[in-house]
């Protein structure tokens, strides 16, 4: 990361700090909303951006997530094992959908991942017995984090940025690793990573199963920050929602998910100003945006910022004459 | 001279088309075997065959007296077989160092200690000389996707040799290719040939490239083998004259 990246990182860490003591509650909460759906952004990111599995499921494991957290904390569970749990089942149901990405590519994928976020969704409002059907779950308990307690706004809000930055960091530890790089392969050239020697098999679950599971953590969050959960929360809307806030942030992109979530949560309720016409204004900046810039904000700066220099080839140095004479 | 490569009765049949039909051969330690015939003589099908791209109809391939008829590409791999392909097959977001560094990482412990281990898999130090070697110094941290398409041959040649493979199977690494880059990619794979004394098989259009590099040529017809010898015994051949030199 170069010095104006790491200026704005810097500067953004202080703005997270100190805005929870600048807003009122309902401030916090957007806040708190953008924190969450940005681990939820940071999963899908890494399945679809780094490693090119098109998932239009996210939602679905936001929903096994958060209903996990409210029913284990409502039978009488600490959050930190309901929240673990959470991540764990997601992670193996995640897996388990990498498997028809094994056999289906593309827009096929997507349709696959879809219909599994309709099954999610049908099952949360049809198992009543479980979910409590279209009546949801209220009340889910915030944490107690060395005895002190998170049920204030602010202090949920903080429990939740710190969780933010324990799992980005996680996140980015690991796209360093040689896993990132094989995340990247298995997007860019399948078939050649496979003949060097990349089990592109077990990376395509893994990439589902690490970016569910961060879906799934982040349901966690949700059901105690918004303390009412139902299914309507957990349809497709919400998987759209989460693949415009990577796609607008940009796709690929470490800090995409940041960026894609501030504006998916934020600029709907700043554009409130226009009334009746606020979405509609929404939904026509970010057509303009894709339209003009499809790498997203993330591309946009990269291209305005990044210093201009000649095509490689270009700058490659006159090969030696014994070269040709051979 | 021990067999690196055996390839016994090998076929490949699309419906009613034979690509291959019943073809033998076999390659010893230190050989560099050209394939050359025309278009959809069977070439690149064989090729895929013996690397586990496609399951051959019948025959079985063997690596180092090991069976490997039908193994998975990864699984060759990691036995000590690389490849190159017809067409470009590089990470074009990927610097080059990092393409490097990728087409040997998979060799480097398990997935887990992958993991938790150095980000550049402790390959750095082997991908600069790689780099090195194939003249791509100055271009280490550049995008893969940016340099020129015979740099980008010429690193689709260095990623097949990073993880020190007993046998790489190059195919068409001078389709394409400037005079300049084939020279320098000739001279390369012969200085690694004549360094390591590894085994190579080249499927090549680019007779003189053949004839240059090739320590033996087979030539394939319909999925057939109608020649194998030493590059002059091929190229003085009549049936080969006629049917693939055109002269």
């Amino acid at each position: 990361m170069n010095r104006f990246g790491l200026l704005t990182v810097a500067v953004a860490a202080v703005a997270a700090i100190v805005l929870p003591f600048l807003l009122k509650p309902f401030g916090i909460y957007l806040i708190s909303m953008w924190v969450v759906l940005t681990i939820a952004a940071i999963g899908l990111n890494l399945t679809l951006g780094y490693a090119g599995q098109v998932s239009m499921a996210q939602g679905a494991f936001v929903g096994i997530g958060a209903y996990a957290v409210a029913l284990l904390t409502a039978a009488g569970w600490p959050f930190f094992p309901a929240f673990v749990i959470a991540g764990l089942l997601c992670f193996a149901i995640g897996w388990l959908l990498g498997y028809p990405a094994l056999r289906v590519q593309h827009h096929y994928l997507a349709f696959v991942t879809l219909a599994f976020n309709t099954l999610v969704f049908l099952v949360l409002r049809n198992e009543e017995w479980l979910t409590n059907g279209t009546y949801g779950i209220a009340g889910t308990e915030r944490p107690h984090l060395f005895g002190l307690s998170t049920d204030g706004a602010r202090a949920f809000y903080f429990f939740c940025l710190g969780m933010l930055v324990l799992l980005a960091a996680a996140t980015w530890w690991m796209l360093r690793s040689p896993w990132g790089r094989a995340f990247v392969a298995l997007r860019e050239n399948p078939i050649r990573a496979l003949s060097l020697g990349l089990d592109t098999r077990r990376y395509t679950l893994m990439a589902f199963a690490l970016g569910s599971t961060l879906g799934g953590l982040a349901g966690g969050l949700y059901a105690p920050l918004v303390q009412f959960i139902e299914p309507n929360s957990f349809s497709l809307n919400m998987s759209f929602n989460l693949l415009l806030m990577v796609i607008v942030g940009g796709s690929g992109r470490f800090f995409g998910p940041f960026v894609g979530a501030l504006i998916a949560v934020l600029l709907p309720e700043w554009m409130r100003i226009a009334e009746g016409y606020y979405l509609i204004i929404y939904a026509m900046l970010v057509m303009i945006l894709m339209v003009f810039c499809p790498t997203g904000v993330l591309g946009l700066v990269e291209k305005l910022f990044k210093p201009k220099k000649p095509p490689a080839a270009a700058a490659a140095p006159t090969l030696k004459a014994e070269a040709t004479s051979r | 001279m021990t067999a690196v490569l055996e390839v016994d009765n090998l076929s490949k049949r699309f419906g009613g088309i034979v690509a291959v039909d019943n073809v033998s051969f076999t390659v010893n330690d230190g050989d560099i075997l050209g394939i050359i015939g025309p278009n959809g003589s069977g070439k690149s099908t064989l090729f895929n065959c013996v690397l586990g791209q496609l399951m051959p109809s019948e025959g079985r391939v063997r690596i180092d007296g090991r069976e490997s008829t039908g193994m998975r590409p990864c699984d060759l791999n990691r036995l000590g077989v690389s490849r190159t392909f017809q067409l470009l097959q590089v990470f074009p977001q990927l610097s080059v160092r990092d393409n490097l560094i990728l087409a040997g990482q998979e060799h480097q412990g398990s997935m887990a200690t992958r993991l938790f281990g150095r980000p550049d898999a402790g390959l750095g130090e082997a991908a600069d000389q790689m780099i090195e070697f194939f003249r791509l110094s100055h271009l280490a941290s550049e995008q893969a996707g940016m340099l020129s398409y015979g740099q980008q041959k010429l690193l689709d040649a260095a990623m097949a040799f990073m993880a020190g493979p007993r046998l790489v199977l190059l195919d068409e690494p001078a389709g394409g290719v400037n005079l300049t880059m084939l020279g320098l990619l000739r001279e390369r794979l012969q200085a690694y040939h004549a360094e390591h004394k590894a085994t190579f098989v080249v499927i090549e259009h680019q007779m003189e490239f053949v004839m240059a590099l090739c320590t033996r040529v087979l030539v394939l017809a319909e999925g057939k083998i109608i020649a194998e010898g030493a590059p002059e015994e091929v190229r003085r051949n009549p049936a080969v004259i006629e049917a693939y030199l055109g002269h």
